[in-house]
C-alpha cells in the first residue's frame, strides 16, 4: 500500500468536507420557508448535521495542511475554485421537489461513502464517518420518503420531481467517475473502492426511483468536476453570501 | 384537493425502562412521516429512544363529566393500600 | 419563545342563561380558585376558550414569524459555530410554534385555520419581529433582549391555569435557555472586538432597546383584559411589573458590554431599587401593531409565499396516503437502508 501525501489527503478530506458544508449551506436557506412547519425542522436538523461534519472535516483537513488553517479559516476565506464540493451539492434549492431530488441523490452517495470510511486505514476519518453514517441513514430515510411521496402523488408533484430529476441527474456523474485521487486514496485503503461504491448507490436510488415511479435520466456527457474546483456559476454566488462578515471584516474574531 | 395533513398524537419513551409517555401533537400525511416528525420536532435534545405516533382521532377518552362515577368509587377502598393495615412493630418482613 | 401582550379584548363571560350553566361556571371559578388545572375535554366558559385560542395562537404565530429575522442571517453567520446555534436557534422557534399550535388545537381549533387567520391579517404576533435585522449585532441584540424579555413573560404561564399551555410553555422555556445566553455571547464579542464590532452592538441596542421593553405590552393603566386574565389565572403578573422586572436585570448587563441603553432619562431610583426610564413612545407601539412596522409587509408576505409555495407538496403527500390506504400509507423504499423494526404498542 503506498502512503498518499500530506497534500493529497488534505485534498481529499476537503471533499468531503466542502460537500457536507455547502449542502448544509443550501438547506440553511430553507428555514422559516419549508412547505410545512414540520419540515423547517426536518430540513433544520439535516443542514445542522451537515455542518457538523464539514466542522469535524475541516479541523481534520487543516490539521493535515498544517498551515494553522482552522475550520472557519478554511470555510470562509477560500474562494471557489478552492472549494472541493461536488457540484450537485452547489446546485439551487429551487422548489421543494428538486431540494428533494438533490438531498436523496447525494444521500444515498454521502451514506454508501460513510459506511465504507468507518474501516478506513485513516482511523481519525474512520471516526468522522461513523458518527456521519447514523445521521446519513436517517437523511437518506427522510429524502427518499420524500422522494417517493412527491414521484407518486399528484400529477404536479410528479412532474416537479421528475423535471427536478432532469435538471440534477447530469451532476451524479462527478459522484461515481473516480479521478486520480480518489484513485490512489482507495489503493491506499483510505477511501472505499470506487466500483462497490457506484454498486451501492445505484442500488439505493434505483429503488427509490422505482418506488416513485420515476424514469431513471439517460446519462449526461458533460462532466462536471467540482471536486476538482470547477464549479457551476452557483457557488461564487453563494460563498459571496456566506464569507461576506469574516472578508468585510478580517482582523474581527466572532 | 386537500393539503391538510391529519393530527396525530406522540408518545416518547424518554430511556429503555420507563414508559411511554404523551408529549404532544403534529400533523403529518403518513405514518412514517410522522415518526419523522415526532423525530425532528420532540426529540431535538436527545429526549427520546422510542416514539409511537397514533392518529388523534383514533383516541378514546374518558368523559370528565362521567369523572365522579369513574374514580370517586376507588376513593373509600382504602383496603387496598399497605398504610391501612396496623401490624406490631416487632413483626419483621411485612 | 415570544409573547407580548398584544391581545384584544375578549368578549365577556356570559353569565349562565339556565341553572345548570351557572352551575358549572360557578364549579368552574372554584376549581380556578384552587389553582387546580383545566384539561382540555373539562367544561370550560366560552370567553375562557377564546381567550386562550387567541393567547396561544398569538403566541404560535410569533415563534413562527419570530423564525424570519434570525433566518435572515443563517446563511451569513460569520462563523460556523454561530451558524448551527443559529440554524439550531431559528429551529427551536418553528418547534415552540409547534408545541403551541399543538396546545390550541386541544381547544377545538385547527391549525389549519390559525394560519389561515395568521396568513389573512386576521391574527397577530408579536410587533417585535416587524423590526429589521440589519447587521449581525441585530442577532445577538434579539437574543439577549428579545428572548430576554420573552422570557420573563413566559416563565409565569408555566404556571397557567390551562394544563396543555402550561406544559407547553415548560418545554419552551427548558429549551430556551440557551436563547438568551447565545445572544449575550455575541453581544459580548462584539462589545470585546474591533471598533467597528464595537458600533455595530451599540447601534443594535439603540434599535433594539425600546421595541423590546414594549414587548410587555401597554401599561396596566390602558391594558383593558389583564384584569380578566389574571383572575382566570391565564396571566400572573401585570404588563409593568414584567416590564419593570426586565429592565432591571439588563441595566446591568448593558453597563458590563460597556454599551449605553439609548435613554438619557434612564437613572436608578435608590428609594424602590428600581432603574426608572423616560417616557414609552406608545404610539411607534401601536402604528407597528396595526401593520405600519417597517416590516410587516416582508414577514406576512414571506410566510404566505411559503405557505403557497408548500401547496403543491402537502398535497402531493395527503395524494400519496389516500392513494396507499390512508393511514397506513408509508413509502417503503430506503427501508432496507434504515428503518427500525416498529415496536408493537399493545405489548406495553
Amino acid at each position: 500500500m503506498s502512503s498518499p501525501s500530506a497534500e493529497a489527503r488534505f485534498r481529499y478530506i476537503l471533499r468531503l468536507a466542502d460537500t457536507s458544508l455547502i449542502l448544509g449551506q443550501r438547506l440553511g436557506e430553507w428555514v422559516g420557508h419549508a412547505p410545512a412547519l414540520e419540515e423547517d425542522l426536518g430540513l433544520a436538523n439535516i443542514a445542522l448535521d451537515l455542518i457538523g461534519q464539514a466542522r469535524l472535516l475541516l479541523a481534520y483537513a487543516g490539521e493535515i495542511e498544517g498551515r494553522g488553517r482552522d475550520e472557519d479559516a478554511l470555510a470562509f476565506l477560500r474562494d471557489a475554485p478552492e472549494f472541493r464540493n461536488v457540484s450537485l451539492a452547489e446546485q439551487p434549492n429551487c422548489d421543494f421537489g428538486q431540494t428533494i431530488v438533490r438531498q436523496a441523490l447525494l444521500d444515498a452517495w454521502q451514506l454508501g461513502l460513510y459506511e465504507a470510511l468507518v474501516g478506513s486505514a485513516d482511523a481519525r476519518l474512520g471516526e468522522i464517518a461513523a458518527k456521519a453514517v447514523k445521521e446519513t441513514r436517517y437523511h437518506l430515510r427522510f429524502s427518499a420518503g420524500w422522494l417517493v411521496r412527491l414521484g407518486d402523488g399528484t400529477a404536479e408533484s410528479h412532474a416537479r420531481v421528475a423535471q427536478g430529476l432532469e435538471a440534477l441527474w447530469r451532476f451524479t456523474d462527478e459522484l461515481l467517475a473516480p479521478d486520480a485521487l480518489d484513485e490512489e486514496m482507495a489503493a491506499a485503503g483510505i477511501a472505499p473502492s470506487p466500483d462497490a461504491l457506484r454498486l451501492r448507490w445505484e442500488e439505493r436510488i434505483g429503488a427509490v426511483l422505482e418506488e416513485a415511479k420515476l424514469e431513471r435520466p439517460a446519462a449526461s456527457p458533460y462532466p462536471w468536476h467540482g471536486k476538482r474546483g470547477v464549479h457551476t456559476e452557483h457557488l461564487g454566488h453563494m460563498l459571496g453570501e456566506m464569507q461576506h462578515l469574516p472578508r468585510t471584516f478580517p482582523d474581527a474574531a466572532w | 384537493m386537500s393539503d391538510d395533513w391529519p393530527l396525530f398524537e406522540v408518545f416518547i419513551r424518554a430511556r429503555s425502562g420507563l414508559e411511554h409517555k404523551h408529549v404532544g401533537s403534529l400533523h403529518a400525511a403518513d405514518v412514517r412521516m410522522a415518526i419523522e416528525h415526532a423525530r425532528d420536532v420532540y426529540t431535538r435534545r436527545q429526549e427520546g429512544v422510542s416514539i409511537w405516533v397514533v392518529r388523534s382521532s383514533e383516541i378514546v377518552a374518558s368523559d370528565p363529566e362521567e369523572a365522579e362515577a369513574l374514580f370517586e368509587p376507588a376513593r373509600d377502598k382504602v383496603y387496598r393500600h399497605p398504610t391501612f393495615y396496623t401490624i406490631p412493630d416487632e413483626v419483621k418482613n411485612l | 419563545m415570544y409573547t407580548q401582550a398584544l391581545d384584544s379584548p375578549a368578549p365577556e363571560a356570559r353569565p349562565g342563561s339556565s341553572g345548570g350553566q351557572a352551575a358549572l361556571e360557578r364549579r368552574f371559578e372554584e376549581r380556578i380558585e384552587r389553582d387546580e388545572k383545566i384539561e382540555p375535554k373539562d367544561w370550560m366558559p366560552d370567553a375562557y376558550r377564546q381567550t386562550l385560542i387567541r393567547q396561544i395562537s398569538q403566541h404560535a404565530h410569533s415563534e413562527i414569524v419570530g423564525m424570519l429575522p434570525e433566518g435572515n442571517w443563517i446563511t451569513r453567520a460569520p462563523s460556523l459555530r454561530r451558524k448551527a446555534v443559529l440554524i439550531a436557534k431559528v429551529q427551536d422557534e418553528g418547534g415552540h410554534g409547534m408545541y403551541l399550535y399543538s396546545a390550541a388545537e386541544t381547544l377545538g381549533i385547527a391549525r389549519a385555520e390559525l394560519l389561515e387567520q395568521l396568513l389573512d391579517g386576521r391574527a397577530k404576533y408579536s410587533s417585535i419581529f416587524n423590526y429589521p435585522t440589519l447587521t449581525w449585532a441585530d442577532v445577538g441584540a434579539i437574543g439577549w433582549l428579545v428572548d430576554g424579555a420573552a422570557i420573563m413573560n413566559q416563565i409565569p404561564i408555566c404556571r397557567c391555569s390551562y394544563g396543555p399551555y402550561a406544559r407547553a410553555m415548560v418545554r419552551i422555556c427548558k429549551e430556551e435557555s440557551f436563547h438568551q445566553r447565545q445572544g449575550f455571547e455575541i453581544m459580548l464579542a462584539l462589545a470585546r472586538g474591533t471598533g467597528e464590532q464595537r458600533a455595530m452592538a451599540q447601534d443594535a441596542l439603540n434599535r433594539w432597546w425600546w421595541p423590546s421593553i414594549m414587548m410587555f405590552g401597554p401599561s396596566d393603566a390602558t391594558s383593558t383584559h389583564t384584569a380578566q386574565s389574571m383572575r382566570w389565572r391565564i396571566k400572573r403578573f401585570t404588563n409593568d411589573e414584567l416590564r419593570q422586572k426586565f429592565i432591571d436585570v439588563t441595566v446591568p448587563q448593558a453597563e458590563f458590554l460597556g454599551l449605553k441603553i439609548p435613554d438619557p432619562a434612564l437613572r436608578r431610583d435608590e428609594i424602590s431599587q428600581h432603574y426608572l426610564t423616560g417616557p414609552i413612545d406608545w404610539s411607534e407601539f401601536k402604528a407597528v401593531l396595526q401593520g405600519n412596522g417597517p416590516c410587516n409587509h416582508e414577514r406576512l408576505q414571506a410566510r404566505r409565499t411559503a405557505h403557497e409555495a408548500g401547496r403543491w407538496v402537502r398535497e402531493a403527500a395527503a395524494a400519496y396516503a389516500a392513494k396507499h390506504g390512508g393511514r397506513g400509507a408509508q413509502p417503503r423504499s430506503a427501508a432496507h437502508i434504515a428503518s427500525p423494526r416498529a415496536e408493537a404498542p399493545c405489548h406495553e
